[in-house]
């Protein structure tokens, strides 16, 4: 493996997994939090995220010798804003019914702190080709947490998944699970719902890369054997 | 007269909890007199799934099961949510409850001693914001029993055979216009003093608490710092605005507030232990009731209140730290 791929294997086993922005560095929890209320909802935002992440980190990469040191952060955000706006006014366009939906949290993409986050800490010191993988793989770790918070969500609060998937393929509909007349539980959709389930994961997490680094120190013990691979996210 | 040295008696944690249990069981006869024998059923379907969870979580997590089981501190929790829930709740929701108090509130913040929340408020206010309609509807003593097995097993049924709670009835009234006086003692929800029924296992909470009190398991200021201070406001509300509040009668005997006062509270664990702290968090507790009660969503507001009162229980033990002798006042 060139040095090459092993910086791109490395950018994608932090941005998934060892430095996730939701699991780990815990930013941009508004959106996680507050649009996770179904899959669709949290994957379509989780995407719109990560589109502006890309452009924005591989477009400041490009012009990182222009911009001055001194002004970095407002030229970072106008770069941002510009690319939310056109998001914004995409999504309004194709996706009008979804974006009634999300509401303000797609104008507030610029606000995300791990756009600012990647663009300061790896895009304005990065060729822009691994600036903008980095974005990419960041971008998908915050979408698969939200992915799987907003399922969870779903699935317990009101006993579906995918709704609202007619809002982006009209021949599509929700899958409900547990009969017509089950009731879910309501508190996964409230507020409280959000940071139980995200504690919940954090915990995972926390226990399996726990879990990992016993197994890999227990093997390095009992014979000179190389470190585990890393299971999760690791292909590359 | 009694010279000194003294041998304490040893106090257990299992001591405590047993007196605790034993303090309930006044008003579990008296409910089953009333209500009928669905309680019993959910007190056995919540002690077991309360020792059973405890049991899993303290294997989960490494720690010693039996010393942890047998402390009876899990079947205190248990029989505090099933007296909080109507007697008429759905099984699972039962089930659902004891999960979120033994395992989310108490075992996943460290166990007994560790919980910043009282486990059964916890409980109760999950399910209260999840499942509101089932909450707010306690069997009436006219409820025939089969109805109420029935709606325990979770059978499809009409559900005009119980109702909300006294306060819960008045609330909704004043806010459509009516006035107290209309309403109290026309509905079969009312009884003598409070809610039909209730008010007697009100007052068995009473004679249970009275009895922690006198055995030392409970300090007397909480509940009295309780009572008193509802008392208070509901007296100058209503005569304030006779219309449009209850009588203080109909909130100090009404079940949940008895509740409250002397198995609430009274917790030591998400309470608070300074003297003149407990004045505070009885009193904060007891304005909270009152307020959510008043201009609330839900129908009862003891756990919301419980629960915000146990938040500030850190900060009022900060501020109230007695003075130690000798030292100087600050």
């Amino acid at each position: 493996m060139n040095g090459h791929g092993t910086i791109a294997n490395e950018l994608g086993v932090n941005g998934l997994w060892k430095q996730n922005p939701a699991l780990i560095q815990m930013l941009g929890l508004c959106p996680t939090l507050a649009v996770s209320t179904s899959f669709v909802n949290a994957v379509s935002l989780g995407l719109a995220t990560v589109v502006v992440m890309m452009i924005a980190s591989t477009a400041v990469a490009v012009l990182r010798h222009v911009i001055p040191r001194e002004i970095r952060i407002p030229v970072f955000i106008l770069i941002i804003a510009g690319l939310v706006t056109v998001v914004d006014l995409l999504m309004n366009a194709y996706f009008h019914s979804l974006y009634l939906v999300l509401g303000i949290f797609v104008p507030l993409i610029v606000t995300n702190c791990i756009v600012l986050a990647r663009v300061e800490a790896f895009a304005a010191k990065n060729r822009p080709d691994y600036a903008g993988l980095d974005a990419l793989m960041m971008g998908l770790g915050l979408v698969w947490v939200l992915a799987l918070i907003g399922a969870i969500r779903e699935i317990i609060g009101q006993g579906t998944l995918f709704a609202g998937i007619e809002w982006i393929v009209p021949s599509w509909s929700a899958i409900t699970l547990f009969g017509e007349t089950s009731r879910g539980f309501l508190l996964a959709m409230l507020p409280p719902g959000a940071f139980i389930v995200l504690g919940f994961l954090v915990a995972a997490h926390n226990a399996l890369t726990a879990w990992q680094k016993a197994r890999t120190k227990k093997r390095t013990l009992a014979a000179s054997a190389p470190a585990a691979p890393t299971p999760v996210g690791g292909e590359a | 007269m009694i010279t000194a040295p003294y041998w304490r008696a040893p106090v257990s944690v299992t001591r405590v909890m047993g007196w605790v249990l034993l303090a309930l069981i006044p008003a579990i006869v008296l409910h089953v007199i009333f209500f009928g024998p669905v309680l019993l059923a959910q007190l056995l379907l919540a002690s077991v799934a309360a020792v059973a969870v405890e049991a899993l979580l303290l294997w989960v997590r490494r720690r010693p099961v039996v010393s942890a089981i047998t402390d009876l501190s899990a079947l205190v929790t248990a029989w505090l949510l099933v007296l909080a829930l109507p007697a008429t709740v759905p099984w699972w929701l039962t089930l659902l409850g004891i999960v979120i108090a033994i395992g989310v509130a108490k075992q996943l913040y460290g166990g007994i001693g560790q919980n910043p929340f009282n486990p059964a408020m916890v409980a109760f206010a999950a399910l209260i914001v999840s499942f509101p309609a089932e909450l707010s509807r306690w069997p009436l003593p006219t409820t025939p029993v089969a109805w109420q097995w029935a709606s325990f097993l979770g059978t499809p049924n009409v559900d005009a055979l119980a109702s909300a709670t006294v306060l819960d009835t008045l609330r909704t009234a004043v806010h459509s216009g009516q006035a107290v006086s209309e309403l109290l003692g026309r509905s079969p929800v009312f009884g003598t003093l409070s809610g039909a029924g209730y008010e007697w296992i009100a007052v068995a909470f009473l004679a249970g608490g009275l009895l922690l009190w006198l055995r030392g398991i409970i300090p007397g200021r909480l509940p009295f710092a309780f009572l008193l201070t509802l008392g208070v406001l509901s007296t100058l509300a209503w005569l304030v605005a006779p219309e449009r509040f209850a009588p203080p009668w109909v909130h100090l005997f009404a079940y949940s507030t008895m509740l409250a006062a002397f198995f609430i509270i009274t917790d030591p664990v998400s309470g608070v232990v300074t003297p003149r702290g407990q004045w505070v968090f009885a009193a904060g507790a007891a304005l909270l009731v009152f307020l959510i009660r008043h201009f609330g969503q839900f129908p009862d507001g003891v756990a919301f209140a419980v629960l915000l009162m146990n938040l500030a229980a850190p900060w009022i033990e900060m501020k109230t730290q007695p003075r130690v002798f000798g030292e100087d006042h600050p």
